[in-house]
């Protein structure tokens, strides 16, 4: 495209735009003004929605292309902090109950009270009191180390997600291995494999809890994610294997590698792909069923803690339980991306 | 330096099945190579080329016929490396690794591989990309990768599988020239499989015609072009003449592959 029919097309644009963000605001302050957002409210926002989309389509056109990847990402911030704001407005004008859609600045408030006060009825708290660690370290505090981490609903959930994950992963991977390299041993086992991976794995839990000399303890909760991740990560290292393209292999044959380093040359980075991908779906599985069982069986735990708020009634606490499991499930999966990044570099980023 | 031809292939058959069908890939197919020959196989796809070069490659065995090959009198060099059509080059390995690859499977030690591998790196003019991951590469430098991790393996016999089939004719020519170039330095036994008459005309000392389904020896013309050679043997009367023959040969087995493709089971054989 041409600078000149850019800059002719920016002055075009400027008087639509103008149009439609004097419409954006008369619809608002008119609906405000005849009291229309109580019984209109899906009305207002879905106009207002259509105008927003219509603004930000204009905008991007008229931004010069330098600045085209701020704008984007600019965008992709600002809207969900704009649904905040109108979650917020509907709350306060009283659209939406407060009891079941408490706003998102009283669900902040209830988070920052998780993180910086200790439940004296629960003896629990999120974080587990970090701030006190310094003393407890040097001994000068009556808490211990680990009696703050025991009582960090976060660390209990991440410790159960990290080891159920390693348990369940790393047989997984060694099995699908096998079995992609293996037609006799994937024969035998991809029947009873497939049988056990479109079972429920949270139904097993009660099983776990019969197994386990301890049915309350950690036992059953990091033994059901492992078997959920186990078969996951499992039959996506089988297909990571079998879909490796066969000239990697002929060309690996045919420059002398054979059995173990035909393995470690060519199969193992050929299937990480697939197996990352089977191991950022078992992340999540992972946490799902962690929180399903913290809702059903535990002391402590993300899962916990939203269920026990559920129970007194507390709907802010609860949607920060919920916020906290989101920024968990985030925050791990990026570290997954990194260590694939760190492990597969020649990736593309 | 023996009698005997490099490769010696007598009345080789290639049948694959699955069960269900059975498909013909290489009927009755002889053929010798000479050593230091540059021989080119011509034919429509399915013709069971690709075929042919596995079974020299020892990737797959023949279903019945002999196939020698004499193998030189230095045993450490691999007997045959391989260019693929499809690149091949391993994605998850930079291109020194790639290019150093058959060497550190033959077990030779770190230092002389990499130098070994550096150097034909810069042969091929990769230079600037020695630590470069393949998805970093277009297909013709990939393409390049390919050729010198095959020639940095030092084989006795160079099998190259259509390896400029998927570049485009730009870069094909640039390859052929350097191809031909390195050949000239080297002078080794090459098979080389293309379905480009041309190709085969400007890179070959012999091009040998087969016909498809199943895969046979229909014909083959010396090529009397002088060597040293360079593009510039393209525009000479000869080589026009030489394609042009070929081609008249040709033209019908093409028809005729055309004609039966199609066929549930002919897919996948090249």
């Amino acid at each position: 495209m041409f600078e000149g029919d850019r800059v002719m097309k920016g002055k075009r644009m400027t008087k639509p735009l103008g149009m439609l963000v004097f419409l954006f605001a008369l619809w608002n302050v008119g609906l405000t003004l005849f009291h229309g957002w109580p019984s209109l409210w899906w009305l207002g926002l879905g106009v207002d929605f259509l105008l927003i989309v219509g603004i930000a389509e204009l905008l991007g056109k008229m931004i010069p292309p330098a600045y085209a990847p701020l704008y984007r990402r600019s965008l992709s911030v600002s809207f969900p902090l704009l649904l905040f704001i109108a979650w917020e407005l509907l709350v306060r004008g009283g659209v939406l109950s407060p009891d079941w859609f408490p706003p998102p600045s009283r669900i902040v408030q209830a988070l920052w009270e998780l993180i910086t006060k200790f439940d004296e009825f629960s003896k629990t708290s999120l974080l587990g009191r970090p701030w006190l660690l310094p003393g407890a370290v040097w001994g000068n505090r009556p808490e211990t180390v680990e009696e703050l981490l025991a009582e960090s609903h976060l660390y209990a959930t991440l410790m159960r997600v990290f080891v159920g994950f390693f348990l369940g992963s790393i047989p997984g991977i060694l099995l699908g291995m096998v079995m992609g390299v293996s037609p006799t041993i994937r024969t035998m086992i991809d029947a009873t494999l497939s049988a056990f991976y479109v079972l429920p794995k949270i139904a097993i839990f009660p099983i776990m809890m019969l197994i386990f000399p301890d049915p309350f303890g950690e036992g059953p909760k990091i033994a059901v994610v492992a078997i959920s991740v186990f078969f996951l990560v499992t039959i996506n290292t089988m297909v990571g294997v079998r879909d490796i393209e066969p000239v990697y292999l002929e060309a690996g044959k045919n420059y002398g590698a054979s059995g173990f380093r035909l393995f470690y040359h060519v199969i193992l980075p050929g299937a990480l792909p697939v197996v990352f991908a089977g191991l950022r779906l078992a992340l999540g599985t992972a946490l799902i069923v962690i929180i399903a069982v913290e809702f059903v069986r535990a002391k402590t735990g993300v899962g916990f803690l939203t269920f026990y708020y559920w129970e007194i009634l507390s709907p802010e606490k609860m949607y920060a339980g919920l916020v906290v499991v989101m920024v968990l499930g985030v925050l791990l999966t990026a570290g997954l991306k990194k260590v694939e990044q760190w492990v597969m570099p020649w990736r593309r980023p | 330096m023996g009698i005997a031809p490099k490769i010696q292939a007598s009345h080789i058959s290639k049948v694959f099945s699955n069960g269900k069908c059975s498909v013909e890939a290489l009927r009755d197919f002889s053929l010798e190579v000479k050593e230091g020959e540059f021989l080119c196989i011509v034919g429509p796809s399915g013709c069971g080329k690709s075929s042919f070069l596995r079974i020299l490659a020892g990737l797959m065995p023949v279903s019945s016929g002999k196939l020698e090959i004499q193998s030189g009198e230095d045993q450490s060099r691999p007997l045959t490396s391989m260019v693929f059509q499809e690149y091949a080059v391993f994605p998850w390995k930079t291109v020194l690794e790639n290019v150093a690859f058959g060497l550190q499977m033959r077990g030779i030690p770190k230092a002389e591989r990499l130098s070994i591998a550096q150097g034909w790196i810069e042969r091929v003019g990769l230079s600037k990309f020695i630590h470069a991951y393949p998805h970093q590469l277009s297909g013709g430098m990939k393409q390049r990768v390919g050729i010198a991790r095959a020639l940095a393996n030092d084989p006795e016999i160079l099998l190259m599988d259509e390896p400029l089939g998927a570049l485009d004719a730009q870069t094909r020519t640039v390859l052929q020239e350097e191809i031909l170039r390195i050949w000239e330095e080297q002078r080794k036994t090459v098979v080389y499989v293309t379905h480009s008459i041309e190709e085969a005309v400007l890179l070959g000392d012999r091009v040998v015609l087969m016909t498809a389904h199943p895969g046979t020896k229909k014909a083959e013309f010396p090529i009397p072009l002088s060597r040293p050679r360079d593009l510039k043997v393209t525009a000479t009367p000869e080589f026009g003449k030489l394609t042009y023959t070929i081609w008249e040969a040709l033209r019908g087995e093409v028809l005729s592959a055309m004609e039966s493709t199609g066929e549930g089971c002919s897919k996948g054989i090249g």
